[in-house]
């Protein structure tokens, strides 16, 4: 039980010097899946078998003195919408129940390499639409905070498996923000990469010009280790940057904000953010100040059309994108008897395997790509890409990082936004602008909000392909924050409180 | 009863527009590293990518980018300085993401030409074809139709999907409408299409198999009446599997359309089939509502921007326009006007090159393959160059002919049992026997036989009437099984009866 | 952008493949209305002068070599397919004629 509670690299440090093995480790960490997630509901499945054997080869490679990556024999939850080979693959859909893909994504293939131990797959909102994980075929994920709360979305799996102690590090994606709202309201760390820093081969596709693959801890030089791990160029993605990684993990050790501008952003604060958050926010900028930061302020007046260009981008291309969801080659088939055409069952399989949140996204998308209303809608969200772009290129003139609450509240209540998507879509209005500009961007936890005792996240924004500056920015918060509270946030996880 | 084709061209001006698509002939697929051989077993090259699997992201060929610059450079393109990939939506199941990876308002090569040159009754005439886009796509699987009682895929009870085709590199040639071809519209399009496979050929980007699908043409026609300039309702004819099917098409199509406005209907904008046994098109089934293709950039590969120097360097290698290749060869050759026309015609010129180039003289290659081989083709329904005679054959039996070893006629023979299978020319003079009989003692005999058993036949001769002398010829060369020389026969019959 | 039509919605499932029953059409008609009210602020700022950006950053010219790479063998590429017969995937009777 001490041993899941560390981080991965005291984890790491176990390893290295004997105190425990990766076996052990790993076999901690599913009995504590098997212990509390049937409460969290964090994991889709759990790859007993195979975590075990990938455990006792990086016990084996370590026995036999080889050199290993700083992770090696470190468990980690995967999301489900990123594939691994022979491992079931649902993206939190019916429709591809079943589906054991025959590849591997590049981040798989990295992580094995590095002799990460894979646990298993988590869920997340069906193909990645949400903010609360509700939208999953196969039922919501609950916040261990609290267990009648959202732990964020779309990848509330992976978040929710860090709070609850059933994985140390976790892969998430985020198009609009779903590696970071989740962090934030779990009170764990999640770093959006800037666009092409990690592989997006075999991450099952929502909007392809805003999905990004990155890291999920519970400390910032864990989640550095792992962004390490996973990124670099990968000549199977198109997209993907031809250029060094930042020195990540060196930055995350640095810590130092001495003389650096943060700017913060006048557009998100104020009206629709709650209290707490906001007390919270301005309490980590007094920090930072105090740590030898400049602090000033810097508006960014087209952000207040991120999201309406957000929700024409993502679901124009998610119609596209998840049109091979087709009953033909792979996933499941409905409807298919004697004398029913190919076309009907296309029909029956994608009015029965999507679910609503996904059927409003690929009818949205479609109507905004569609001739005659493409101009109107997709071309003009395309602009007011290009104006959110040139907002972040002027801010970046001015100041080194900018920073935002994460999200504007706590945790809700599963349920309570479920019927009114616009509200729903409110949540993600912090994080968005940063897939809108490739960008990258982390949420670290800021305390938490006076009035319901939940996790607040603190956003840092950094120009594309200097992820490091997040690092060095979160390194240095995240200890001033730890001095100020003397324990870590997560020691104060109630929802599993009885057992934890 | 079907309308006459001069009724059709007395009234109308037809408006031609012609699409191909070419398979390019890359080692590897546009987007993934699966092999594109052609004919290998189902689903044995496919990969994430070209399965379209969830996850799997697409990395162009640059290969088949170099293709295609080539392409638009022969046609005269302009290339452009930036052009992107665009995604086509529509559902089909041989297209595994249910959307085509192709190019929409930004292709990679615009504003070309081609010129052709027609055999017109006022002589050969150059039309030039405009070229309006040359632009990349990706071919789609194949599908079989099973349970049907036609293997068509009305009537089928399901269907079987091979993907080994799925994502091989296609380019689409488009061009600008073509107004002013006349009557000759039939004769333009085939010869467009001609030409642009043999520069395809000569660019070796291709290897342009039409009956293989790896050229592909769609010829679209509307009619409109002659001194109007009101563009008709065009029809557009796929499945066009050879050169001369695409003449066909057309006509067919011209006759089509001015049937309908003859009786006052109305043309539909449709797809139709063209099938090769009635030559006819049929129609396809036409959709309720019309297709909203939802073009946008593709988000997953980047734009193509290429160098100057890379085009200028494909430019200089440009192979010989086969344009060009032709008056060359029609000069050294000194071959007149029409009789290159027929050789082009009858697609034969390529095959006649590779003749010579054997050491045969030109006219005669030239005479053979116009016209034994091919009366023989027409006999047998193929190209003269699908049948089982090479040039090397050919070329012996050139030789043979000249050195008088064999006699025309016995050529003929030989090249018949060449395409019979029976062996190379020298193999069927062995087993055959043939051998040009030019012995004037046993000529003579023959020659008294024929006299004796045609006494007054003989009679005339010996009086005057030279031309009876062609029935003795004609039997000495029945006795002699055809292996004499008849110039010689003739010479020596006429010398015997004194004139 | 006055609203959305329940006829404009059946449309859209149409081109997106999805059956939806009456109610289903009624319910995302006035649901895409509001959204569609929402998003079409876009228009306000999306000038004649400012350039679309479809991608997030400014590469090009990005290729890989024509080289054959090891294809899934057909027993993987089928190994998910709802039937095959004779290594090829089976799906049921085509309607539609090649686009």
């Amino acid at each position: 039980m001490t041993m899941i509670k560390k981080s991965a690299s005291e984890m790491a440090d176990a390893l290295a010097n004997g105190e425990t093995t990766s076996v052990a480790l790993t076999q901690a960490h599913l009995d504590r899946i098997a212990e509390v997630d049937k409460d969290v509901h964090a994991f889709l499945y759990v790859d007993t078998e195979g975590a075990l054997a990938q455990a006792a080869l990086a016990d084996k490679k370590r026995a036999a003195g080889e050199k290993l990556s700083p992770l090696a024999g470190i468990p980690l939850a995967l999301k489900d919408v990123m594939v691994q080979k022979g491992i079931p693959t649902t993206c939190g859909s019916k429709m591809l129940e079943g589906w054991r893909p025959p590849y591997d994504s590049t981040v798989v293939s990295k992580l094995r390499a590095a002799d990460v131990v894979i646990l298993g797959k988590t869920n997340m909102d069906e193909f990645a639409m949400g903010s609360s994980t509700e939208n999953s075929a196969y039922g919501p994920t609950h916040n261990p905070w609290d267990l009648s709360r959202i732990p964020g979305g779309s990848g509330g799996g992976s978040s929710a498996s860090l709070a609850a102690f059933e994985a140390p590090l976790a892969i998430g994606t985020d198009t609009g923000g779903s590696i970071r709202q989740p962090a934030a309201v779990t009170g764990t760390v999640g770093v959006k990469p800037t666009y092409g820093g990690v592989s997006r081969y075999g991450l099952v596709a929502f909007s392809s010009s805003l999905d990004q693959a990155g890291p999920c801890g519970r400390t910032v030089l864990d989640t550095a280790l792992l962004h390490e791990t996973i990124a670099g160029h990968d000549p199977k993605d198109s997209t993907s940057i031809n250029a060094p990684v930042p020195a990540i993990v060196a930055a995350a050790k640095n810590g130092n904000v001495k003389g650096l501008k943060i700017g913060v952003i006048k557009e998100l604060q104020g009206e629709g953010y709650q209290t707490g958050v906001l007390n919270r926010f301005n309490e980590s900028l007094e920090l930072l100040a105090g740590l030898g930061a400049e602090i000033v302020e810097v508006s960014c007046s087209y952000f207040e059309y991120a999201l309406a260009a957000y929700y024409l981008i993502a679901p124009s291309e998610c119609s596209s994108n998840l049109a091979r969801f087709d009953a033909m080659r792979y996933g499941i088939r409905v409807g298919d008897a004697s004398g029913v055409s190919a076309e009907e069952v296309m029909n029956l399989t994608r009015e029965v395997g999507f679910g609503r949140e996904v059927k409003r996204r690929i009818i949205l998308g479609t109507y905004a790509l569609s001739s005659g209303y493409y101009d109107a809608y997709y071309g003009s969200a395309q602009k007011v890409r290009t104006l959110i772009k040139q907002d972040f290129d002027n801010a970046f003139t001015k100041v080194d990082v900018l920073v935002s609450p994460t999200a504007p509240t706590t945790a809700f209540k599963i349920g309570e936004k479920a019927d009114d998507p616009i509200a729903m879509y409110l949540n993600d209005i912090a994080t968005i602008p940063v897939n809108m500009a490739g960008i990258c961007g982390m949420s670290l936890p800021s305390g938490l909000a006076d009035e319901d005792n939940l996790p607040a996240g603190f956003q840092i924004m950094a120009p594309a392909m200097k992820d490091d500056r997040l690092y060095n920015v979160g390194a240095a918060l995240e200890t001033a924050l730890l001095s100020k509270w003397g324990a870590p946030i997560l020691s104060h996880v109630s929802g599993l409180g009885a057992r934890a | 009863m079907s309308l006459k084709y001069e009724d059709v061209i007395e009234k109308y001006e037809p408006v031609l527009g012609l699409e191909v698509h070419v398979e390019l002939g890359t080692a590897s697929k546009m987007f993934c590293g699966c092999n594109t051989i052609f004919g290998a077993e189902p689903n044995t090259q496919t990969c994430p990518v070209c399965l379209g699997l969830p996850g799997a992201l697409p990395v162009v060929n640059e290969k088949a980018i170099e293709y295609t610059i080539m392409i638009g450079l022969a046609l005269n393109c302009s290339i452009a300085p930036f052009s992107r990939f665009a995604r086509k939506n529509y559902f089909y199941p041989d297209m595994p993401k249910n959307f085509q990876t192709s190019q929409y308002d930004e292709p990679i090569c615009v504003n070309g030409f081609l010129d052709v040159e027609i055999d017109t009754d006022e002589g050969i005439k150059k039309f030039r074809v405009e070229i309006e886009r040359v632009h990349m796509e990706e071919d789609t699987g194949k599908s079989l139709h099973m349970g049907g009682a036609t293997g068509r895929i009305h009537g089928a009870d399901y269907s079987l999907l091979d993907y080994n085709r799925a994502g091989i590199p296609l380019v689409e040639i488009v061009t600008k409408i073509v107004p002013g071809t006349g009557k000759y519209a039939p004769e333009v399009a085939r010869a467009y299409v001609a030409e642009l496979r043999d520069i395809l050929r000569s660019l070796n980007v291709s290897d342009v198999k039409m009956e293989q699908g790896s050229l592909r043409c769609d010829a679209n026609v509307s009619l409109r009446l002659i001194g109007s300039d009101v563009l008709g309702t065009r029809s557009e004819t796929k499945n066009v599997n050879s050169l001369r099917s695409v003449e066909r098409a057309v006509r067919g199509e011209m006759i089509r359309h001015a049937e309908l406005l003859n009786k006052g209907e109305r043309v539909v904008q449709e797809t139709r089939h063209f099938q090769e046994d009635t030559g006819l098109t049929r129609s396809g089934r036409s959709k309720e509502q019309a297709e909203d293709y939802r073009y946008f950039p593709e988000p997953d590969l980047v734009p193509i921007v290429p160098d100057a120097i890379w085009i200028e360097t494909l430019r200089a290698a440009l192979p010989e326009k086969p344009s060009t290749h032709r008056k060359r060869l029609q000069e050294a050759w000194a071959v007149p006007d029409k009789e290159m026309a027929s050789m082009i015609n009858a697609d034969v010129l390529e095959i006649v090159e590779e003749t010579v180039n054997l050491g045969a003289d030109p006219t005669k290659a030239r005479g053979w393959w116009l016209g034994e081989i091919a009366r023989i083709a027409n006999e047998k329904e193929v190209a003269a160059t699908d049948l089982p005679i090479t040039p090397k054959d050919v070329a012996e039996i050139v030789a043979l002919v000249a050195t008088g070893a064999l006699t025309d006629k016995l050529a003929r023979q030989v090249i018949e049992a060449v395409i019979a299978g029976e062996g190379r020319p020298s193999e069927v003079i062995e087993k055959r026997g043939i051998k040009v009989v030019s012995d004037d003692g046993a000529l003579m005999v023959a020659i008294e036989k024929a006299i004796s058993a045609q006494p007054d036949v003989a009679e005339k001769v010996r009086g005057g009437n030279v031309p009876a002398a062609g029935a003795l010829i004609g039997a000495v060369m029945k006795e002699t099984k055809g292996q004499a020389d008849a110039a010689k026969v003739r010479e020596l019959l006429l010398k015997h009866l004194g004139q | 952008m006055a609203g959305i039509s329940r006829d404009d919605v059946a449309n859209l499932a149409r081109l997106a493949r999805i059956d939806m029953a009456p109610a289903e059409l009624d319910h995302l008609a006035s649901e895409l209305g509001v959204i569609l009210n929402a998003v079409a602020r876009v228009q306000e700022v999306a000038g004649q002068d400012v350039p679309p950006t479809s991608h997030p950053l400014p590469l090009q010219n990005v290729y890989r070599k024509d080289e054959v790479i090891q294809s899934l063998t057909p027993e993987a590429a089928l190994s998910a397919a709802p039937a095959s017969e004779g290594q090829r995937f089976k799906v049921p009777k085509i309607l539609g004629e090649e686009a």
